[in-house]
């Protein structure tokens, strides 16, 4: 359905100028190889600044790669990107072009702008809006809706006009789960009814868990991996996961606290650790009993997420990844 | 989530699997004309939204430079200058500054990455927004023209003109606007471009061109808005020469179409980076 080969795009280094300071290039995708297959949900994980955007951007014929190719149903999207827009539908993660209209004069403006007839491109609009539950709010104008609204809104548009492929970056940003369950019905629809594929960006752990079929996580612009949510969660299934709170600051004076420093990534006043379940259980008993119990404002038990994932696979972003 | 496993999905697509060797059948793409009504009906409905008070300004401006001019200006034969200045100067606020900016903003806001993954012709785009915004300059126009003619005694029985000069000069400022948006390197230096050639449009259109010295007739020729001005100027005449504003609605033609070109080319080099 979706090929891409060895894909490589570097962003130039920036000169300083006012206002703006100085940025070395950045090699935002770096020989990334996919197979997206027909109908599935195949979702890009990784925090901010991994490259999705990049990547999606090459995939729908909006940016040249440097190297490498794309090819979508058999068409070369790099040698010919203006195919892009007959295959897919692209929801990018800006709303710049929609803003001042109405939700429903922006999902119709887009339909007939997707080679729909009049009449075919109300029909379809009316039918996305009521979809999405955005029928009450047809009338008003983008910029005056909620960021989740607004999401929703985008999300309509690029639904009109039937497409084979969607690419969706960011879709459920700001959304409330009502929302967010929305679009997952509507794509799980078109899918059953169509075999419609979609490739999703996220950096939403939960989501990426339940609504993809299959996931590459990218990091720094290469995909570390790629597999099934639950095959790559079989990969650090030894492990547990856990989160100490401390009140003020570790107790370090006890030594078996300070040896679990060492493991653990530390964000302010949290401790992640991710140990084989016989030492959790030691770990535990440690900071519940004895003189660090004191200090300890709050602590957790986890089996592995995604995120644990992307950190045991040498992930390099601490914080990138969003848990719900 | 899906309960229906991959390979067993219908094959209804518009666009048919082109896996087995064949690359796909592409979906329709839009035609240029049912496009390009499209975009426009929504550029229109921005005005409602974003637009109404920068109209009111662009109108404001001008009406005042005709209540300050009645003190200087020298008889009827000025004062036609003034009017038609005044009257061509919303349309360059409007179709040149406003449009450059909004193509800017477009631009640097990622907004033309959404019309760049339709299959929608670039000239549509274009077009279309050129189109509206030369249709906002309507009222604003109107009303300077006829408070003008009010306030200077001019008459008003040639006023029907103003239904070619807005679209031709609208075309001709609207199309320079675009190409200032689309190609300027930053947003702000869209606004700056834009803001310039209003600027422009406005010292050397109200102006009688009698009293300029010679350089800055020369200047003057080469602004576009001129032959705006100049053609609705003539119709003030007891016995107008259509020949002579015929050939200045030319002028504003070919720029137009020149622009307008230049505009589309802009708008497809900065939708594929
Ligand atoms: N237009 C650009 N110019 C220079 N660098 C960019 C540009 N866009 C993105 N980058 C850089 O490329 C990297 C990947 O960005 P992006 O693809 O937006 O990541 P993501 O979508 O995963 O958050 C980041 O380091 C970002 O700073
Ligand atoms: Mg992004």
């Amino acid at each position: 359905m979706c090929t891409v080969r060895g894909l490589t795009k570097t962003y130039p280094a920036l000169r300083a100028r006012r206002g703006a300071p100085a940025a070395p290039e950045v090699r935002a995708t770096d020989g990334v190889e996919l197979d997206v297959r027909r109908g599935e949900i195949f979702g890009l994980l990784g925090p901010n600044g991994a490259g999705k955007s990049t990547l999606v951007r090459q995939l729908t014929g909006l940016m040249r790669p440097d190297r490498g190719t794309v090819r979508i149903l058999g068409h070369d999207i790099v040698a010919h990107p203006e195919r892009a827009a007959r295959i897919l539908a692209y929801l990018g993660q800006e709303s710049t072009a929609l803003d001042e209209l109405t939700v429903s004069l922006a999902a119709e403006t887009t339909g007939r702008l997707r080679g729909l007839s009049l009449r075919q491109a109300r029909a379809e609009r009316d039918a996305v809006l009521d979809e999405l539950g955005l029928a009450p709010i047809a009338g008003r104008p983008l910029k005056k809706l909620s960021g989740g609204q607004r999401r929703l809104a985008c999300v309509a548009a690029a639904l009109v006009g039937e497409r084979p492929l969607l690419v969706l970056d960011e879709p459920t940003t700001g959304m409330d789960p009502v929302a967010r369950r929305a679009v997952w019905a509507a794509v799980d629809r078109r899918r059953a009814e169509r075999g419609t594929t979609v490739v999703l960006v996220t950096h939403n752990v939960i989501e990426a868990e339940t609504v993809l079929d299959r996931v590459a996580v990218l990091d720094r612009g290469r995909v570390i991996a790629c597999d099934t949510p639950s095959a790559l969660k079989e990969r650090v299934a030894d492990e547990v996961r856990v989160e100490l709170v401390w009140r003020e600051r570790a107790p370090l004076e006890v030594p078996e606290v300070a040896a679990l420093k060492e493991r653990a990534v530390e964000s302010g006043r949290r401790w992640t650790l991710r140990l084989a379940p016989e030492e959790a259980r030691t770990a535990v008993a440690t900071v519940t009993g004895g003189a660090a119990f004191a200090a300890l404002d709050d602590f957790t038990l986890a089996t592995p997420s995604l995120e644990d994932v992307y950190l045991a696979l040498g992930g390099a972003a601490r914080q990138g990844l969003v848990k719900g | 989530m899906s309960v229906v496993p991959a390979d067993v999905l219908p094959g209804t697509t518009a666009v048919q699997d082109g896996d087995a060797g064949r690359p796909a059948v592409l979906g329709p793409s839009a035609r240029l004309w049912p496009s390009l009504a499209a975009v426009y009906r929504s550029q229109l409905s921005r005005a409602r939204v974003a637009r109404i008070p920068l109209l009111f300004v662009a109108t404001f401006q001008s009406v005042g430079i005709m209540i300050m001019m009645r003190g200087v200006v020298d008889g009827a034969g000025e004062a036609r200058y003034v009017v038609a200045g005044a009257s061509v100067v919303v349309v360059a606020h409007v179709a040149l500054n406003l449009l450059a900016q909004y193509f800017g903003q477009l631009r640097a806001g990622g907004g033309l990455d959404h019309y760049a993954t339709l299959p929608v012709p670039p000239a549509a785009v274009v077009l279309g927004a050129a189109a509206a915004y030369a249709s906002f300059t309507v009222p604003g126009t109107l009303v300077t023209a006829v408070f003008g003619c009010v306030l200077f005694g001019l008459p008003l029985g040639n006023l029907w003109v103003l239904a070619a000069v807005i679209p031709l000069a609208g075309a001709a400022l609207s199309g320079l606007g675009a190409v200032c948006g689309l190609l300027a390197p930053r947003p702000e230096l869209a606004t700056l471009l834009g803001q310039l050639g209003m600027s422009a449009a406005l010292l050397l259109g109200v102006l009688p061109p009698d009293r300029m010295p010679g350089a800055v007739r020369l200047l003057r020729d080469l602004l576009p808005s001129t032959y705006g001005v100049e053609a609705y100027a003539r119709t003030f005449a007891a016995r107008p020469d259509w020949a002579l504003v015929l050939a200045d609605m030319a002028v504003c033609a070919g720029v137009g179409v020149v622009s307008l070109a230049v505009a589309t080319r802009a708008y497809r080099r900065a939708s594929v980076r």
